[in-house]
């Protein structure tokens, strides 16, 4: 991999040594920049909340969405930067505070660039028709006639120049245009998009010189501990902090009031110990001997929950998509096929436990957060309190990951409401312990598939019921089915050319708060869906790809609302965003051509494929794998195709590819289980994920160049993964996997 | 005791039993050095006590007393060690957290084995854990280091 263009090593050097905090600047900009955009400087440019253009000609550019990894930093100032046309040395990056005039900031379904790609370009080729306007008026030549250039107005017929720094105050003075006049560049023509720029972010993060939210720190900061109740809606029955109060540096234990269904936002409650430091805090929340009360969550178990959870699976349920006649085409055949996939829940677990800052002055709070949500951190914080979310002023740090976890700020209102109580600001912060135990949880599932397969070994009959607790559950009383949402990912959208398809949802409860993890329901559908198909290869004596193409049939638009299905499509047109088979079985050509998929016999490798649709892209995976003597495995390589249509930058989608599959390996590794109600993983000794030993050695990443609208990355890598896994590990030993989290060790017997 | 940070030396009177970590993130706001796990599983927190890393999260300040600290903002004056060279060109990190810890324990590994084989590196650098999943580029940008320093 060579060096990311527009860094030199000098470069690098010279960043390294500049000063980078929460408005982390990409070269040495004075701090009056990073107000320039707040509405301070009175002589800016600033035609929308995207765009500053400061007297000294420097682009500053505020970032609506959240940084977890996914350099979105990096992304908006590529987009603004380039029909600006602006210098990447005179740009700078400003976090955005939680605020609705910035639209939608809740960064996770995937759609920070597919949602943002189009008005961003927007914003920018306005603020660059005003600085066109502003030359042409000086020069008296018509502002068509002029283009953008390095940071400079050129009049292109005579190459005359002005610099960005000269237009500003003339530019900032006229009206600004309206959105159908403005026009923006032509693909052909971008100077940042579509590049592998280098994330603004590096340097700051290679010298240990980043803010996130567990690294806040103010004047007179006292820091929080929580110890929460084991089972959700249990509350204290007895607190002796007796020796919580002898813990040097301990300030106030405050008990919490308890929770009560449902969950939403809100803190879980439990009892809060407020020191002078952390390691007091967490010392003092040691010390406390709480007695606990109980509650009808009380009785849950995980293997309760699993039986019931399968056998609701294979009752069957309500009918959500159907073509033909499945139910018939079942009880004429012969012989069917038939199996069950459970997946067991998964904690997000991002390598730093939320954490949130809060200062409370009167009916004022200004909060400091690793946030996926701030706008719902702002209004979490004001219910909280009572307040008008107007008096609530949420920064954005960086977080350390993510993945869905940090879009519920039920921290930020813990933090909020301890700093009013204690009367001083006060940084929450939860312990690796707290985030695997009180977590928003990816739901447990079980899935039962029924198919019918002709003579030749094509399937006529495909027959799929999921069940798990539902997300909603979280969010409203007495919601025991999946919604919608949740079986648009990867369910409803079946790419499967059959004659009979019937797909249902089973009934389930929650017992903790269901949440979302990276890719969400995908997860298990894409599992499920993507083994059983290779169950069916084998039983029909096929090759896996093979029978998956045929499996999918046709390039097609597949028009799922005359299968009376009710898809969401994630928030998309089905117009724009089809279910577009095509796409699908291309990725499926490309990576199976990648991983030589056709001379694996003959080189004695093992391979496993799966292909997936979500956030509107089309993934497929291919996972090679080494089982050794004593059965434990090894992933020695990984090919992945994805077509996540138009792309801003390509090392941040091969970033996330990469790391998406080895989320998914560690999908296929780790569970959340519960006895009598409470969690029993703690920490990572007991919540496994995958480490460097496991992963795989090398992966291989191909795009899909595409001028179709732009679909989502972060999550679509993760799906695929964990099917391609249990399908090589089959091709390698001859068991089938059906259930997660795989052994470490298997039995070898083909 | 007295303890030396990124050649600094420091005055502590406090709690022997406390870990190292709280140390340099509280009471010298250091903040590049992380807290993942608390209990040494994840190696978000790694520094080197005499050149070795450690997990400063589980590391007592009675055992760094009279001894010489370097956390990632010490391991280079312009922080441009081969290793956060080779981070960069590599471009490693996602979100960025555990980078700090995994930087210090792939120093630590160079000077103790300048060419490690890829089992080295595995063994080396198991007790990190990346959740974003930049193992792969890890393991290139520490082949890297090791070729140029061939």
């Amino acid at each position: 991999m060579s060096m990311p263009e527009i860094m030199s090593r000098r470069d690098f050097l010279k960043k390294t040594t500049a000063t980078a905090g929460l408005t982390l600047s990409v070269s040495m900009l004075s701090a009056q920049h990073a107000f320039a955009a707040q509405g301070a400087a009175s002589e800016a440019l600033a035609p929308n909340v995207f765009i500053n253009i400061a007297e000294d000609g420097i682009v500053n550019i505020t970032c609506h969405r959240s940084e977890m990894g996914q350099q979105i930093r990096t992304a908006i100032a590529q987009i603004i930067a380039d029909e600006l046309d602006a210098d990447w040395d005179k740009i700078n990056v400003i976090q955005a505070l939680g605020d609705p005039k910035y639209g939608d900031q809740n960064t996770d379904g995937s759609r920070s660039i597919r949602r943002n790609l189009d008005r961003l370009q927007l914003a920018s080729a306005t603020a660059a028709t005003m600085l066109k306007q502003a030359a042409a008026k000086g020069w008296g030549v018509d502002a068509a006639s002029c283009h953008c250039e390095n940071h400079q107005v050129v009049h292109t017929p005579s190459g005359r120049k002005a610099d960005f720094a000269t237009l500003v105050a003339v530019a900032a003075s006229l009206p600004v245009p309206e959105e159908a006049t403005v026009t923006v560049k032509e693909k052909s023509k971008y100077k940042y998009v579509g590049k592998p720029v280098a994330s603004i972010d590096l340097p700051a993060v290679v010298s240990g010189n980043t803010t996130y939210g567990q690294d806040v720190e103010l004047d007179g900061m006292l820091v929080a501990v929580i110890v929460r109740p084991p089972v959700m809606f249990t509350s204290p029955k007895s607190v002796d902090d007796s020796k919580a109060k002898q813990v040097k540096g301990v300030k106030h234990i405050i008990t919490l009031p308890a929770a009560k269904a449902p969950a939403v936002f809100n803190p879980l409650g439990g009892v809060a110990v407020i020191a002078e430091s952390t390691w007091a805090a967490m010392q003092g929340a040691n010390a406390l001997d709480i007695e606990w009360t109980s509650n009808e969550h009380s009785d849950y178990n995980h293997d309760d929950e699993k039986a019931a959870l399968i056998a609701s699976a294979q009752k069957g349920g309500e009918v959500v998509r159907t073509k033909g006649d499945a139910k018939k085409a079942l009880s004429e055949a012969e012989t069917l096929m038939e199996a069950t996939y459970f997946v067991p829940m998964l904690a997000q677990a991002p390598m730093e436990p939320p954490a949130a800052t809060a200062v409370v002055n009167g009916d004022k709070v200004e909060i400091w957060a690793c946030t996926q949500h701030p706008q719902a951190a702002r209004s979490n914080v004001a219910g909280a309190l009572g307040i008008a979310e107007e008096n609530v002023t949420v920064n954005v740090t960086l977080l350390g990951g993510g993945f869905g976890r940090k879009s519920k700020p039920d921290y930020v209102a813990e933090a909020a409401i301890l700093a009013k109580q204690v009367g001083a600001p006060v940084k929450l912060v939860w312990r690796r312990e707290d985030d695997i135990q009180h977590g928003y949880y990816h739901a447990v599932s079980a899935q039962h598939i029924k198919a019918v397969q002709d003579e030749n070994g094509n399937t006529t009959t495909w027959h799929h019921c999921t069940a798990f607790p539902s997300i909603s559950s979280t969010f409203a009383p007495g919601v025991d089915m999946p919604s919608g949402g949740e079986l648009d990912l990867g369910f409803i959208d079946n790419p499967f050319d059959v004659a009979n398809m019937q797909l249902e949802k089973g009934k389930a409860v929650n017992h903790v708060r269901i949440g979302w993890l990276r890719s969400v329901c995908n997860v298990f559908h894409a599992f499920a869906i993507q083994s059983f198909a290779d169950e069916l290869a084998h039983a029909a004596g096929k090759d896996s790809k093979a029978h998956l193409l045929q499996l999918i049939g046709p390039g097609r638009i597949i028009d799922l609302t005359a299968e009376k299905a009710e898809p969401g499509n994630y928030g998309e047109s089905l117009e724009k965003y089809p279910v577009d088979t095509t796409r699908l079985i291309n990725v499926i050509e490309r990576v199976t051509k990648m991983a030589k998929w056709d001379d694996r016999k003959k080189e004695g490798r093992f391979l496993g494929l799966a292909a997936h649709r979500s956030f509107v892209s089309y993934t497929a995976t291919v996972v090679e794998v080494v089982v050794n003597e004593d059965g434990t495995w090894s992933i020695p390589k990984t090919y992945v195709s994805i077509d996540p249509g138009t792309i801003v930058n390509p090392e941040h989608v091969r970033a996330q590819c990469e790391g998406g599959s080895i989320f998914g390996l560690s999908c296929a590794m780790g569970q959340i289980t519960a006895t009598d109600g409470a969690v029993e993983q703690s920490n990572f000794h007991n919540y496994t994920v995958a480490r460097m030993q496991h992963a795989p050695k090398e992966i291989e990443v191909d795009i899909v160049e595409s001028d179709a609208p732009p679909a989502g990355v972060g999550e679509p890598p993760t799906p695929p993964f964990a099917p391609a896994l249990a399908n090589a590990l089959f091709a390698a030993t001859g068991q089938r996997i059906r259930e997660l989290p795989i052994p470490m060790r298997l039995t070898k017997n083909s | 005791m007295q303890i030396t940070i990124n050649g600094k030396q420091h005055d502590y009177d406090g709690d022997p039993a406390m870990p190292l970590l709280w140390f340099i993130r509280d009471d010298l706001k250091m903040k590049g050095t992380k807290y993942g796990c608390g209990m040494a599983l994840c190696g978000a927190c790694t520094v080197h006590v005499e050149g070795n890393a450690v997990r400063a999260c589980q590391f007592p300040m009675s055992g760094a007393a009279g001894k010489s600290v370097t956390t990632i903002e010490g391991l280079d004056k312009d922080h441009a060690h081969p290793l956060q060279i080779a981070w960069a060109e590599e471009n490693v990190p996602q979100c960025g957290y555990c980078q700090s810890g995994q930087i210090m324990q792939a120093a630590s590994l160079l000077s103790a084995n300048p060419s490690p084989s890829d089992e080295d590196i595995e063994r080396g650098m198991s007790g990190n854990i990346c959740r974003c999943g930049t193992y792969p580029r890890i393991r290139c940008a520490i082949k890297k280091v090791a070729e140029a320093g061939k």
